[in-house]
């Protein structure tokens, strides 16, 4: 039962893993950033589910509800920044992918490699 | 306006980052760039001034108390470290414009300045800030105009490597993402100084240490302590020459600034050296670089790369400095961090004004540049002595705080590795002080120095190599204040 109450974080690990796991392993640019985006996803859902609570509602305050428990709102509002800037991230890194294809004509890591060493 | 100065520090140059992307002309958005970068070297002095007059300054944004608010809080340690990242900015911008145009098309050359601006407000941001997500926001503004900055080079693999040092750089972010997000779960809290008196509360907790660790690899990568190092050699390689001469004299060290700051500061010496034993870790890394990363700069036949390398091994000098956890040991990593910034700032600068006249940095290349260019190389051969270490340098302030700080503890085999480590930057300043000077150039090679809008601003970083060697008082009277500061011992 306390295995199954960490579910959020189980999943948060093993996002994380596949996530680091891809950008490791592949080769391909596009594939390795899949993998980044991977990761920095489990870390937006890390955040969530630290604020949290069971039957907790949205932070709104209204007459006559004094006693109604709150989801803490500070993590979700920080992970909105994280978005942004991983947003930001993956658009910066695809136009670097498409501008080493350009370059290079591929993109797949071995294959730069190779012609840059040919050089 | 003065009681305001510690957002307008950040803020001005935010906005005119922005300004200087829509005048589109190159050089508007170079003049753009110049205010901002003066603007922030004005602003961190009068900072630096009134900190070491009045002590701590603690400025709440949108006068929101904190914890609750953003706070920006300025004491010795990161007024000295806006002075620095600003201070470079000042210097780099005038040297940028003669570079830049060369070096990059004319179409992007405003694009060019805003992502610079950006790269410095973020750097600033992170050193004035007391928040710590505050200081993920920042590092990531700064990192995204790193990368595109790096990929605006004239080489096609400035792309591949700014693409690595994108991929590592925000693996490095996010686990200083989590780290925060770790502590905040068990605090509650995300402002520094709040930060530093709950963390001992719960520091037996298991999450507490798991944070401490992705907060450690996380800025051990955005240093490039030896062996995340990876992303740099190339980044400083191939991206523009006023870029690395930017990037490589200020944002290693702000990473180093966040180091300091979250091990002593905010986890606090005693939980982060006597409890985790970071020190047993950073130790040997650093002394790994040193010696590892001077002999592969030795091997390099292309210079920015050489310096690249030899940066990786004069980080390990700064962390050398950490941990070794005293007064001493702190302040002359931080005294080093200063003194790098400017010996690498004029070393890469003296490599700017080559790459400008010749169009390449590969040692084969400069055979004979000694004769053809001499100012440009008297700069490097200054540089690289200050790099050894030699007397009357600023290299040689840094080096004998650091030996005299390892003798202290009776580390005498550290001390022998950081000599060891100059001996080893003999060689391969040699290496290129020999190309220039004593291999004759090519047949029919009509090579120019450089203009003078390249040559002052290397050579006034090279003249405060020699000033602050001869007269460091002043930093070194900042830097063991701020040491100080960080292990809680009464002046």
């Amino acid at each position: 039962m306390r295995l199954l109450g960490y579910f959020n974080y189980w999943i948060v690990v093993v996002l994380m893993m596949v996530g680091f796991y891809t950008m490791i392993s592949r080769g391909n640019l596009v594939k390795k950033l899949v993998g980044l985006s991977v990761f920095q996803t489990s870390v937006m859902i890390l955040y969530i589910s630290l604020g949290k609570i069971f039957g907790g509602t949205a932070p709104i305050l209204l007459e006559g509800q004094e006693h109604v428990i709150y989801t803490n709102p500070i993590p979700s509002v920080l992970i909105l920044t994280a978005i942004v800037v991983g947003v930001a991230t993956l658009a910066v890194g695809l136009a670097l992918v498409v501008r080493i294809n350009e370059a290079y004509g591929t993109i797949e890591e071995d294959e730069i490699h190779q012609q840059d060493d040919v050089m | 306006m003065s009681e305001n100065l510690p957002v307008l520090q950040v803020v001005v140059p935010l906005l005119l980052a922005p300004i200087a992307a829509l005048v589109r002309r190159p050089l508007l958005s170079w003049l753009v760039a110049m205010a901002a970068a003066i603007w922030a070297f004005g602003a961190s002095l009068g900072l630096l001034s009134r900190v070491l007059a009045e002590g701590t300054i603690s400025y709440h944004l949108g006068a929101w108390a904190p914890p609750w608010g953003i706070e920006y809080r300025v004491d010795a340690l990161n007024a000295f470290v806006l002075v620095i990242v600003s201070a470079i900015a000042a210097v780099v911008m005038p040297y940028a414009k003669s570079s830049v145009e060369r070096e990059v098309a004319s179409d992007r050359v405003s694009l060019f300045y805003t992502a610079l601006i950006l790269c410095m407000t973020g750097l600033l941001g992170i050193a004035i800030t007391g928040d710590v997500f505050n200081v993920f926001v920042f590092l990531e503004i700064s990192s995204l105009s790193a990368y595109a900055l790096i990929a605006l080079g004239p080489d096609r693999r400035a792309l591949t490597s700014s693409y690595q040092y994108l991929i590592m750089g925000s693996v490095g972010a996010t686990f200083i993402v989590i780290g925060i997000g770790l502590m905040y779960s068990m605090t509650g809290t995300l402002n520094m100084a709040d930060l530093a008196q709950r963390l001992p509360l719960v520091a037996g907790t298991r999450t507490i240490p798991v944070a401490f660790a992705f907060l450690a690899v996380g800025i051990s990568l955005k240093l490039a302590l030896f062996p995340l190092h990876l992303w740099l050699p190339n980044a400083y390689a191939y991206a523009p020459s006023a870029v690395t001469a930017f990037i490589a004299s200020t944002a290693t060290k702000v990473a180093v600034y966040l180091l300091l700051r979250f091990f002593f500061t905010i986890f606090g010496p005693a939980f982060s050296f006597d409890v985790m034993q970071l020190d047993r870790i950073l130790m040997p890394l650093a002394l790994v670089a040193i010696v590892t990363m001077s002999i592969s700069a030795i091997y390099q036949v292309n210079v920015k790369r050489l310096l690249a390398y030899s940066s990786v091994a004069q980080i390990g000098y700064m962390v050398l400095g950490i941990s070794l956890v005293s007064v001493f040991g702190l302040a002359a990593g931080i005294l080093h961090l200063f003194n790098h910034a400017l010996i690498k700032g004029s070393l890469f600068m003296a490599m700017g004004c080559v790459m400008y006249s010749v169009g390449s940095v590969r040692l084969d290349d400069m055979a004979g540049l000694g004769k053809s260019m001499p100012f440009t190389m008297a700069a490097f051969v200054l540089g690289g002595l200050s790099l050894i270490g030699v007397p009357l340098t600023v290299g040689f302030i840094s080096k004998w705080y650091l030996v005299q700080a390892a003798l202290e503890q009776g580390l005498w085999p550290v001390a022998v590795l950081v000599l060891m480590g100059s001996l080893l930057a003999v060689v391969y300043v040699w290496k290129v002080v020999e190309v220039a000077y004593f291999r004759t150039p090519p047949e029919g090679r009509t090579v120019g120095e450089a203009p003078l809008s390249l040559l002052i601003p290397t050579w006034v970083l090279v003249l405060a190599n020699l000033y602050f060697g001869i007269d460091a008082k002043l930093t070194a009277g900042v830097a063991i204040e701020a040491a100080r500061m960080l292990l809680g011992v009464a002046s």
